[in-house]
């Protein structure tokens, strides 16, 4: 068998492959933070709490009133983006003139709360969520055994990203969108709703948080501190890619998580700390992210 | 001269209530008629579900059971606080119990980093700890203190010794780790190895992950890869469930025998019997025993809605046997009642014929259970199948490899 750095080369795929899928929680996590930051200025720490809300739900939904897996998929990101809405109505938007850090101050203790009430109802060990019958077993590639959830894991994730960049970029809202984030002054001088459309993206961000979060359930033990586990690599993922940038942060997204699925490999005991040396590297020669402008 | 007399006469007039307290402390009865326990846990993070609350129910009754059968004429308190698996809020916070509290004894402590540091306080103050939570063996070996701490429900030699052997005799003889890159994870994982050896099998290799990492499909991908018959899994908690969930997922549970090294009844009600059934492990105690356990742990769930973890039923057991050596004595001195506590067996819903040793190591059976599958299991929480019973002398170290300085130098 044809080796690199005496790893087989079949095992070398299947690890490309689970990069992959974890790459992809990594871009629809931070396309959302991503979205949030371009438009409201906000750091949203709340992310990791509302992504775990979003797999609580799911489990909710089955367990209170028997609603499956493919409902939840789209009932908890509508719940999770309401629930969003209502934080940036209630609390967010008197924010905005302020610095960058009460935002950052108020998501991360709301993002403290929430995992809070959840770990003080259902305690942190977990709860259990079955993959969808559709999607049990797996298929045989050859050099690895995938199962077919993480694959659908993979395109849900790779389609949503695709549509959101799509309605970002190619779309008249998304023109709109992106004047407001110019100057949104001048914006709304042009008869534009722009707190609407504030309100409505954090909403939208918040429910691909929540999107997330139902794809995770059955991959992963439903809990409160899923979220804050997952976060902070997701933090550095933006960063990598550019603040705001929504393309950088998808891109960025996959090609750390295929990294960090090499170095599993290679060196494991390394794999938590690689994204941030990567991070640590490129902020050095390009402050603003791979794909960021600077201002 | 007269000022130096004066001086003198000052200071020890100011030391004299010290050393008063002291001696009543000493030659009295009971120090202030109430015997204090403090419940020493993880309340809010990764352990709160195996210790926790439920540690502090588990006290509580021991406390009620206790004055319902002997009507003391002293009082009992508890206290309880949460050390957010912190080694320095777990031991200042034990300090100013011993301190301002008048705190006895101190139980739960899971978390071995908390433990040793708790352990030293407790050795310098003079006090009793019974640890009901913490794994590290240290805690009987280097770090012992046999005249304060007792270890009491399990460590990581008894939870490596059972499925290292027993496991490794049914001719599943090749091993490989998945452990937690701690000195935890390191511990267990050496200790498995040489059990594993010692019956006669092989470690292929294993694999290092970060502590709580979100994702462990490429780990095991590579623990399938190795061709080795069992997966152990040298590590707790949250990385153990979704290790489990994820050695599902890909097939390894047709192929490989998976171990949980550090498992419990809570990790498989989080996962459900479906994703669980077949896996092997050691427990200090389950629920569905005999009539004694299913009437302890029938009570304790009214209370907490979730059947009692091994180290529920330790705190309980430890309450019980602290109480009664208290009771028996007549006083809460730290040396009577130590030397109570060795000198009597230990017979409760947690353990029959249970000793403490010379070394603070409470013996005890320990049970290897095999996870039920879904079609054998009647009722919720009914889970496990008992494979072995471990008897006391076997399932913990041995006192002739015993690494305590306090039992060499006899």
């Amino acid at each position: 068998m044809t080796e690199i750095f005496g790893v087989p080369i079949q095992a070398l795929f299947g690890q490309l492959m689970l990069g992959l899928v974890n790459g992809s929680f990594y871009a629809v996590l931070s396309l959302g933070l991503a979205v949030i930051f371009g438009m409201l200025n906000i750091i949203n720490f709340a992310h990791g709490a509302l992504y775990m809300a979003g797999a609580m739900l799911a489990w909710m939904g089955m367990e209170y009133l028997g609603i499956g897996y493919w409902w939840m998929l789209v009932l908890a990101p509508i719940s999770v983006g309401l629930i969003g809405i209502a934080i940036e109505r209630l609390m967010l938007q008197w924010l905005y003139k302020l610095d960058h850090l009460y935002g950052l101050l108020l998501t991360f203790g709301l993002a403290l709360m929430i995992e809070g009430l959840f770990r003080d109802l259902y305690g942190v060990a977990g709860q259990p969520y079955s993959i969808p019958e559709e999607f049990s077993g797996a298929f045989n590639l050859g050099f690895m055994f995938l199962p077919k959830y993480r694959a659908w894991i993979v395109f849900a994730s790779l389609s949503v990203c695709l549509a959101t960049w799509y309605m970002v970029e190619k779309t008249r809202l998304g023109a709109y969108l992106r004047a407001a984030t110019e100057n949104p002054q001048l914006t709304q001088a042009f008869g534009i709703n722009v707190p609407l459309m504030v309100m409505l993206t954090y909403g939208f961000g918040v429910g691909l948080a929540g999107f997330a979060g139902v794809l995770a359930a059955p991959a992963s033990q439903v809990g409160p501190l899923m979220g804050s586990n997952l976060i902070i690599v997701v933090f550095a993922v933006v960063v990598i890619g550019g603040m705001g940038s929504i393309l950088g942060s998808v891109v960025t997204g996959l090609g750390l998580g295929i990294i960090e699925g090499m170095t599993k490999v290679f060196w494991p005991e390394a794999s938590a700390t690689v994204v941030f040396m990567i991070m640590a590297v490129v902020l050095m020669f390009r402050p603003a992210g791979l794909f960021g402008r600077e201002k | 001269m007269m000022k130096r007399k004066l001086l003198a006469l000052a200071l020890s007039a100011m030391l004299l209530p010290a050393t008063g307290s002291a001696l009543a402390q000493t030659t009295g009865k009971i120090s202030g008629d109430v015997v204090k326990i403090a419940v020493l846990t993880d309340m809010s993070g990764v352990y709160s579900d195996l210790g926790g609350k439920g540690s502090v129910v588990a006290a509580e009754m021991a406390i009620e059971d206790f004055k319902a059968q002997f009507k003391p004429k002293f009082k009992v308190e508890l206290v309880s606080a949460d050390h957010q698996n912190k080694a320095d809020v777990g031991s200042n916070k034990v300090r100013e119990w011993y301190d301002t509290q008048g705190v006895d004894m101190v139980t739960d402590v899971l978390n071995s980093g908390v433990a040793i540091a708790v352990a030293k306080v407790t050795t310098e103050k003079n006090k009793i700890m019974i640890n009901a939570g913490a794994a590290s063996t240290r805690l009987t070996n280097e770090d012992c203190a046999p005249s304060n701490v007792v270890h009491y429900v399990y460590d990581t030699y008894a939870l490596a010794n059972g499925p290292g052997t027993a496991v490794t005799k049914q001719g599943k003889d090749t091993w490989f780790f998945l452990t937690a890159d701690y000195a935890f994870g390191a511990s267990l994982e050496k200790d498995t190895t040489e059990a594993v050896k010692a019956a006669g099998g092989k470690v292929l290799g294993a694999v290092r992950h970060p502590l709580n990492a979100s994702d462990f499909s490429s780990f095991l991908l590579q623990a399938q890869a190795s061709k080795a018959k069992v997966v152990g899994l040298a590590n707790a908690g949250g990385d153990t469930i979704n290790s489990i969930k994820a050695a599902n997922e890909f097939g390894l549970t047709k192929n490989q025998t998976i171990v949980g090294l550090l498992t419990t009844i809570i990790d498989i009600h989080a996962l459900g019997l479906p994703t669980t059934q077949g896996m092997m492990f050691t427990e200090g105690f389950y629920w569905d025993l005999n009539k004694e356990t299913r009437e302890f742990s029938r009570r304790f769930f009214d209370k907490m809605k979730k059947m009692p973890s091994m180290l529920h039923a330790g705190t309980y057991s430890a309450v019980t046997t602290y109480l009664k050596a208290v009771q028996a004595t007549g006083t809460d001195d730290t040396a009577t009642v130590m030397k109570k506590m060795h000198e009597t067996p230990i017979n409760d819903a947690f353990a029959k014929g249970g000793r403490i040793r010379e070394d603070g190591r409470m013996v005890h059976d320990m049970y290897l259970v095999e996870v039920k599958k879904p079609s054998e299991s009647k009722e919720p929480w009914d889970y496990y199948n008992i494979k072995q019973v471990i008897p006391a002398e076997q399932a913990f170290q041995p006192m002739a490899l015993s690494r305590c300085p306090a039992v060499a130098k006899k």
